[in-house]
């Protein structure tokens, strides 16, 4: 009788189609992968991230850094182990130095000037129209909020 | 007043120049950050020979380190350049060869270690007969682990390795008789006689 | 002969454009009325003229021409008779040609539909258009000839790249150049304007409804290249801040900040000179898009195939147009006189604002695509740019834009209560914080992104729903204007719910599947039918059926396939995708792999909200459709008591 329960139970492994395993061998590793490979620049297709890129470099690249997360590498040890063989091209996020100080404080400081600018603009426009203005030429504009 | 009106007009001016020096530079080529640092350490198997090969072995000489495949293309374009500066010159040629079994060897079902490292000998050894044989020894890098090392992306590549074992300089793409003149021979002068 | 005979119609267009770009424009000045009527038939010639060479071009597409060099390289016999025709502007040749036909085609519709503007503007604003085509023509006839002969003839051609053997590319180059080349419009407006010394109302209100139009077109563009990239390429990916996609991006930031602009000029009679230099700068960035692209100076999947000759051609161009437009702008601009009055708290200064924010974004855009051209140029280095910098930088920007676009909307002319308008958009406000914070747990995890997301979408949707509520129950007719900027806002939403939502959701399984196997995405079952060998026009391709489950009932079936193209070696992803009315399913079908088991690599996505993007955009297109074809802008239609004030305001 013991021999039917194991055919059954052998038959129901191999008949059953079965949920579709993931692709990677080690999902974790996986995740960890991609969230640092799309930061990562592919040399060859050098307009795809090194998690998308089907080039054979890209490749041999996802698996060196699988590697080294398997040895509990930190993200910016392997960014770091990649930017000393290829450079800072590698890093499609630029790292803060004086380098990149331009690029990275750059937009904050466009906003501050330009808002100051705007700040001044309206001041210094309230003064020089009080200065020339007339009653009699201003604009007869309706000024009620048009919907 | 007058003058914040050219604001627009001058940076518009610095970003011709910008552009224009832009055209005559290459923004897929990337230079090495290799220069100027240790030749990486690596021990790999000789294509024709038992003992494995170091870039330690070549310490006291200044050494031309060339990265090729039988697959790649563009490798055939410098290679009877390479073999004709083997004949004329004293510094030794390594050559590196990368990944020489492709997927497509593979179509067939996965091959065993051994396996591709004979098949790569067999072709590489044939491929070096027929065309010429600039190098003095050349070492096979089957997964392309120690091309990483070294920051390969594309073949072929050739670096200039001086008496201690320093990368001196990098060049990325096959080499050109200009390249070789105007570049390679006077570091080759250069590092020798440090 | 067909060949030939195109050529010779672009050289003979090229000689109108310099009779255009040179007699109008002389007559303006010297007030010749002979030469400034020369314009407009000049417009109209020079377009039928370059319809025939576009024709004959398509001509030799559609006939199989191979002698033609242009042709041979990019289409092939095997080609289906509709990608024969897109491939006409497949190539840098031939999508040169397009640009030029639009450009031609707008000089003519502004020629056409400028009955009510006084003759001597008609002449600058033609010729102006006229001297852009001249340059363009020019580039095209000296380096980028698609009319080029090729001996000896080969029997067939290369193929086009598989990747661009899509609907999509039947439309999303002529909408984008639509666009870019509409830019030219407002640009044409802006340097006539300076050079008559005639900058006020008037100028703004011709100027607006070829802006929102030439915008509305771009938007059209840009969408469709980003829904484009996301079914076609595989992933679903939609944006990537590649160098192209930002060259686009560009002038429809400061296209957007033009319209807004044009607004207050129009209405007010201020901020003339920052308008007029929005205009020069929309056209100039999508100048600079023209070269970045062509020139080989970025790499970019968007590259045509680069020769530094063109780019410097390109570089020499845009320097002359745009140096030459803002020495224009810093001779004349400075005499330009101020306008209306205007308060700290105004519709005026929201709107200066909403410039503000948008160049200032369009600073980050540039700044981020060039920096690694600066920082080669200086021999500092080579370094790269990409989607994390743009993400960070740029998103902070929109924030505060999506914020104010509420009150700038109800904030009245001149000057604003700021505590009306807080008493008026309390309760939006309250409901759109409530739904931020709730919205989330319905679809996954609560992250303060996705809750700042959902309240600037449900603060701006409703916003615009309170706003047209509060306005239909008033009388009196309501134009177009209304509808379009309510329509394009409340489209600029559900983007950014859209938005929002597929990147905080989002879920990818990357899987092997063998025929039987299944993955499962809540509420969603994948099953793997079966697998067979289709055969295409010119290709051969490996298909799945792949079945879709809810509640174990069979919803969908999706066919991904994997193509061979036989005249290319690569092959492509086709991918299979489920639209729904809040979610897209996508599935992606990847190698063989081995084993013992025939079993495939595939990619299953969940993408929640993303027909949200695309409905988005479209409803910014429809908005600004509605509101360029407002009847304000049509002939005739003009209140007496506007073209007076206008009048006075330009005296002032």
């Amino acid at each position: 009788m013991k021999w039917m329960l194991g055919f059954a139970m052998l038959m129901a492994c191999v008949v059953r189609a079965g949920d579709a395993p993931p692709m990677a061998e080690d999902p974790q590793v996986e995740a960890r992968l991609v969230v640092i490979a799309e930061e990562l620049r592919c040399l060859v297709c050098q307009n795809e991230s090194l998690a998308s890129s089907h080039a054979e470099l890209a490749e041999d690249l996802r698996r060196e850094v699988r590697k080294l997360i398997r040895e509990d590498k930190s993200d910016a040890e392997i960014k770091t182990y990649l930017v000393d063989r290829y450079g800072d091209f590698v890093l499609y996020r630029p790292q803060v130095k004086p380098l990149t100080w331009p690029l990275w404080f750059g937009p904050f400081l466009m906003l501050l000037l330009a808002v100051w600018g705007l700040w001044r603009y309206l001041r210094l426009r309230k003064n020089a129209l009080l200065a020339q203005a007339e009653p009699q030429h201003e604009p007869i504009v309706d000024t009620r909020a048009k919907d | 007043m007058n003058k914040k009106f050219l604001i627009p007009l001058g940076l518009f001016a610095a970003l011709v120049v910008f552009l224009a020096v832009g055209l005559t530079r290459d923004p897929r080529e990337i230079p090495s950050p290799l220069v100027g640092k240790p030749a990486p350490d690596f021990s790999l198997p000789v294509l024709a020979g038992d003992k494995p090969f170091s870039p330690a072995d070549m310490n006291g000489k200044v050494w031309l380190f060339n990265v090729w495949a039988t697959w790649c293309v563009a490798c055939r374009e410098e290679h009877p350049l390479l073999v004709e500066f083997s004949k004329n010159s004293k510094v030794p040629v390594v050559g590196l060869s990368y990944k020489e079994i492709q997927p497509q060897d593979m179509a067939n079902g996965p091959m065993k270690d051994a396996e591709k490292l004979q098949l790569a000998r067999e072709r590489s050894l044939r491929f070096l007969q027929r065309q010429g044989n600039p190098y003095s020894l050349s070492v096979l890098d089957l997964d392309g682990r120690v091309g990483i090392d070294y920051g390969v992306y594309g073949v072929p590549e050739t670096y200039l390795i001086d008496k201690q074992g320093v990368i001196r300089y990098k060049r990325v793409g096959p080499l050109t008789p200009q390249i070789l003149q105007d570049t390679l021979l006077p570091l080759i002068q250069k590092w020798e006689a440090s | 002969m067909i060949p030939e005979l195109g050529q010779f119609a672009l050289i003979l267009a090229t000689m109108l454009a310099l009779l255009l770009g040179i007699l109008p424009l002389w007559g303006a000045v010297n007030r010749n009325i002979v030469w400034q009527s020369l314009a407009r038939p000049a417009a109209f010639l020079q377009f039928a003229l370059v319809v025939l060479s576009f024709a004959c071009l398509a001509a030799s597409f559609l006939s199989n021409d191979f002698s033609v060099k242009y042709v041979a390289e990019h289409s092939n016999r095997l080609l289906p008779r509709a990608y024969q025709f897109a491939a006409v502007w497949g190539g840098h040749e031939g999508s040169l040609l397009l640009w030029v036909l639009m450009l031609t085609g707008w000089t003519a519709a502004v020629a056409l539909f400028s009955q009510s503007l006084p003759l001597n503007m008609v002449a600058r604003v033609l010729g102006v258009l006229g001297l852009v085509a001249v340059g363009f023509m020019a580039f095209i006839l000296i380096t980028s000839n698609p009319f080029d002969r090729l001996f000896p003839i080969p029997a067939d051609g290369r193929d086009l790249n598989p990747l661009l053997q899509d609907p999509g590319l039947v439309i999303h180059p002529p909408m984008l150049y639509m666009g870019y080349v509409g830019m030219s419009v407002a640009f044409a407006f802006a340097i006539a304007a300076l050079i008559s010394g005639r900058l006020d109302a008037a100028w703004a209100r011709w100027s607006r409804p070829w802006t929102v139009i030439a915008w509305s077109f771009l938007t059209f563009g840009i969408g469709l290249g980003s829904w484009w990239a996301y079914y076609e390429l595989g992933w679903g990916g939609w944006w990537f801040w590649d160098p192209v996609e930002n060259a686009s991006l560009m002038p429809w930031l400061v296209g957007t900040a033009l319209i807004h602009s044009l607004m207050v000029t129009e209405k007010r009679g201020s901020f003339k000179a920052w308008t007029v230099l929005l205009a020069i700068a929309a056209f100039s960035l999508s100048l600079l898009g023209t070269f970045l692209v062509r020139s080989g100076v970025l790499t970019s999947v968007h590259a045509f195939a680069t020769d530094p000759a063109r780019g410097i051609f390109v570089l020499c161009f845009l320097a002359i147009v745009i140096g030459a437009s803002l020495t224009l702008f810093a001779w004349r601009a400075p005499a330009v006189t101020l306008g209306g009055s205007m308060g700290l708290v105004s519709r005026e200064s929201f709107l200066l604002l909403n410039s503000v924010l948008l160049v200032v974004a369009t600073g980050a855009v540039l700044l981020g695509t060039l920096y690694p051209l600066i920082i080669d140029a200086l021999n500092l280095g080579k370094l790269s740019v990409g989607p994390p910098y743009f993400n960070l930088v740029f998103a902070p920007l929109m924030v505060p834009l999506l914020f104010v676009l509420v009150p700038g909307t109800v904030a009245h002319w001149r000057e604003a209560r700021l505590n009306d308008m807080v008493l008026r958009l309390r309760w939006i406000a309250l409901a759109a914080f409530l739904l931020a914070i709730g919205l989330p747990f319905l679809f996954g995890e609560w992250s303060a992104g996705t809750a700042l997301g959902v309240f600037l979408g449900m603060w701006v949707a409703l916003g615009s729903l309170q706003h047209v509520v509060e306005r239909i129950r008033k009388p009196g007719r309501i134009g177009g204007s209304f509808w379009g900027m309510h329509l394009a806002h409340f489209g600029m939403a559900v983007l950014v719910l859209g938005i929002t939502g597929v990147k905080s959701f989002e879920v990818e399984r990357d899987v092997r599947m063998a025929l039987g196997d299944t993955v499962t995405i809540a509420p969603y079952t994948f099953r793997l039918a079966d697998m067979v060998d289709v055969k295409g026009p010119n290709y051969k391709a490996m298909q799945a059926h792949v079945e879709v489950l809810k509640n174990d009932q069979v919803i969908e079936v999706l066919y991904p396939e994997k193509r061979r193209y036989f005249s290319s070696a690569m092959p492509m992803t086709e991918a299979a995708i489920d639209s729904g009315v809040l979610r897209d399913l996508y599935v992606s079908l990847g190698d063989p792999l081995p084993g013992d088991t025939p079993s495939w690599s595939m990619r299953v996505y969940y993408k929640p909200f993303v027909p949200w993007l695309w409905a988005g955009v479209l409803m910014m297109v429809f908005g600004g459709v509605l509101a360029a074809l407002d009847r304000r802008y049509r002939r005739g239609s003009v209140s007496p008591l506007q073209t007076a004030g206008e009048a006075l305001s330009s005296a002032s």
